[in-house]
């Protein structure tokens, strides 16, 4: 027991637990910062949209706010004479709920698996990423579509099965992490002092692969958000009558000629939300190329 | 090299048995039997059971499945329960329209990915390059749908109105009888394509313009045209080739929902109706054949990837 601590003691030191430098190059790039602006603002409307809908318009979201398509307030009603301004303050939250959890579910799942099959090579490493491999043969929205057609529209399916689709994908990046910093120095010194595997792995691999898991992190994450939105949008995800901007737009497609905002702001917004988390990613992945490269 | 093929073929094939057995699997999932479905609630227990014995559901499930496999090999698709008809029929058309889509998609975009590529990586640093890269970025970020929905907004219904936002084709008229109509649904799938392809493209031109064999091309006196198309071309497509693969693989199942947005009468509108339906063994058709898309052009990439790798090829 003490060996293992005094072994932290030693090995801590030269590598940070959280990786500032990572964070601290990526923010000295512009699109990081661009990417961060537009990321909030769409999070801020998402957020705070539920309550502030009611307040600013005086409907609720899937209140009879008056004549279908009629022009008053920000931005009239809808099809069916619901508020669009208060639907689409409303219509955010869900979504970057599910999304968020997702992704969660995906890298937590993908790295514990990438990183356990990359440290133990051999037979095992084979095995679990040949089984990684099957999975990856099915695209994920059709293979969310399967399990929908089998269990049906409920949040919890949606968010496992984007979350558990996402895993293959992750534990790929993951495993090739691991398998570069294994034969480390300071790795084979922990084996030294017989440090059970999983502190290994949590306290000393896990460290050294932020990088590229947080890459991956930023990318599934709009990835996440895409499939959610589609999900609803194919009226298979959040299901009617609540607010949601996948669902919205489909709602509101139909009359795209004599009502344009119940399709223009949640187009914007998962657009100006998902550019922005992408941009945030590619700065990511600047700055981790950019570490390797020294 | 030629082992390398075949181990990777059988892996192939094995991946492909093992989706045909989730699709089967996940069906026995189904809550409620689908003997009663198609005959609804008034079905008497006797009508109920000589359905059942008809579709084969009294079997043990292990000949179920070799059934149903049966059936996939010789080309029965099996019994949709929402129109009464055989899946054969249900798809035949639509897999046409749909594959008329892919290929459309599939052939514009690697042309433009690679010409664009290629003519942003001799631009290096210049402003249409930088240009070009911030577009694609932002275009790559944003769902399928989002991207279908503007173009609506843009060139269909708001801005201009220069194409259909909806596909109405004739009955047993076929879709490319009124080309206009198939404007949109292939711009959304070339725009979300054509960026991954055009970034590896710039990044792999990039290297090979740098590289020694390049220069001794240049000065040796050869015309720009010939350094780029005989030289420096040849070297660029191998690892492309992959990417270009693994973007066609995902316009398998990213078809679906642009059919939807475009109500496009392909099998990913068919997918998306029969989920909505329940009608189990469309879905299982539909997403079989997409997975097997997805595996065989996942295949053709890592086969092109050997063959344009040295390192592999020379074994």
């Amino acid at each position: 027991m003490t060996a293992v601590d005094k072994l932290e003691v030693v090995a801590t030191p030269e590598v940070p637990a959280t990786h500032p430098g990572l964070f601290h190059r990526a923010w000295a790039l512009p699109t990081a910062k661009i990417g961060t602006v537009l990321t909030a603002v769409v999070v801020l409307v998402a957020v705070l949209g539920p309550w502030l809908g009611p307040v600013i318009t005086g409907h609720d979201p899937t209140d009879f706010a008056g004549k279908p398509f009629k022009h008053d307030g920000i931005a009239g009603t809808d099809g069916i004479g619901r508020d669009v301004f208060t639907r689409f303050l409303a219509g955010g939250s869900t979504l970057l709920l599910y999304a968020v959890l997702a992704t969660a579910i995906g890298i937590v799942l993908g790295a514990a698996v990438g990183m356990f099959a990359g440290y133990s090579g051999g037979r095992l490493d084979s095995v679990v990423m040949r089984g990684n491999d099957v999975l990856l043969s099915f695209p994920q929205l059709v293979f969310a579509l399967l399990a929908i057609a089998m269990i049906g529209p409920h949040g919890w399916l949606l968010v496992t099965v984007i979350g558990v689709t996402h895993a293959p994908r992750i534990a790929r990046v993951a495993r090739q992490a691991t398998v570069a910093v294994v034969g480390c120095d300071y790795i084979r010194a922990a084996e030294m002092y017989a440090v059970p595997r999983w502190r290994i792995l949590t306290g000393e691999v896990l460290p050294n692969i932020t990088g590229p898991l947080m890459v991956e992190l930023g990318l599934r994450l709009t990835y996440s958000i895409g499939y959610v939105a589609s999900l609803s949008f194919l009226g298979l995800g959040i299901q009617p009558p609540s607010a949601d901007w996948g669902l919205m737009i489909n709602e509101n497609r139909i009359a795209l000629v004599v009502q344009p905002w119940g399709v223009l702001l949640p187009v914007l917004a998962i657009a100006v939300l998902t550019v922005g988390t992408n941009l945030i990613t590619d700065s990511l992945a600047s700055a981790a190329a950019h570490k390797e490269a020294r | 090299m030629a082992r390398l093929i075949v181990r990777r073929l059988v892996v192939s094939l094995a991946v492909l048995w093992l989706v045909t057995l989730l699709v089967f699997i996940a069906t026995l999932l189904l809550p409620g039997d689908p003997a009663r479905a198609i005959l609804g609630q008034q079905a008497t227990p006797e009508r109920i059971a000589a359905l059942q014995h008809q579709l084969n559901l009294d079997a043990p499930v292990w000949q179920r499945y070799l059934d149903w496999l049966g059936g996939v090999f010789t080309g029965d698709l099996g019994f949709s329960t929402a129109t009464q008809g055989s899946v054969n029929s249900l798809l035949g058309d639509r897999i046409v329209a749909s594959l008329v889509l892919l290929v459309a998609a599939a052939v514009i975009s690697t042309a433009v990915g690679l010409a664009l590529g290629t003519w942003t990586a001799m631009r290096r640093g210049r402003p249409v390059d930088h240009a070009v890269s911030g577009i694609s970025l932002v275009i790559a970020a944003l769902p399928e749908f989002v991207i279908g929905m503007a173009l609506i907004i843009l060139l269909s219904t708001t801005v201009f109105r220069l194409f259909p936002s909806v596909t109405l084709t004739r009955p047993g008229a076929q879709v490319w009888s009124e080309p206009s109509q198939l404007v949109l649904p292939v711009l959304t799938l070339v725009l979300v394509v054509a960026p991954y392809i055009t970034r590896m493209m710039r990044a792999t031109m990039s290297e090979v313009l740098d590289s020694g064999y390049v220069e001794m091309a240049r000065l040796k006196g050869l015309p720009e045209r010939t350094v780029i198309v005989r030289h420096a071309f040849p070297h660029a497509i191998g690892p492309v080739a992959q990417v270009i693969a693994l973007q066609l693989a995902w316009l398998a199942g990213g078809v679906v929902v642009v059919e939807f947005l475009f109500r496009y009468p392909g099998i990913g509108q068919a997918l998306i109706d029969a989920v909505n339906k329940r009608d189990v063994e469309v879905v299982q058709a539909i997403t079989l054949m997409i997975a097997a898309m997805y595996i065989v052009v996942n295949l053709l990439a890592d086969i092109v990837g050997m063959l344009t790798n040295p390192k592999v090829a020379a074994r």
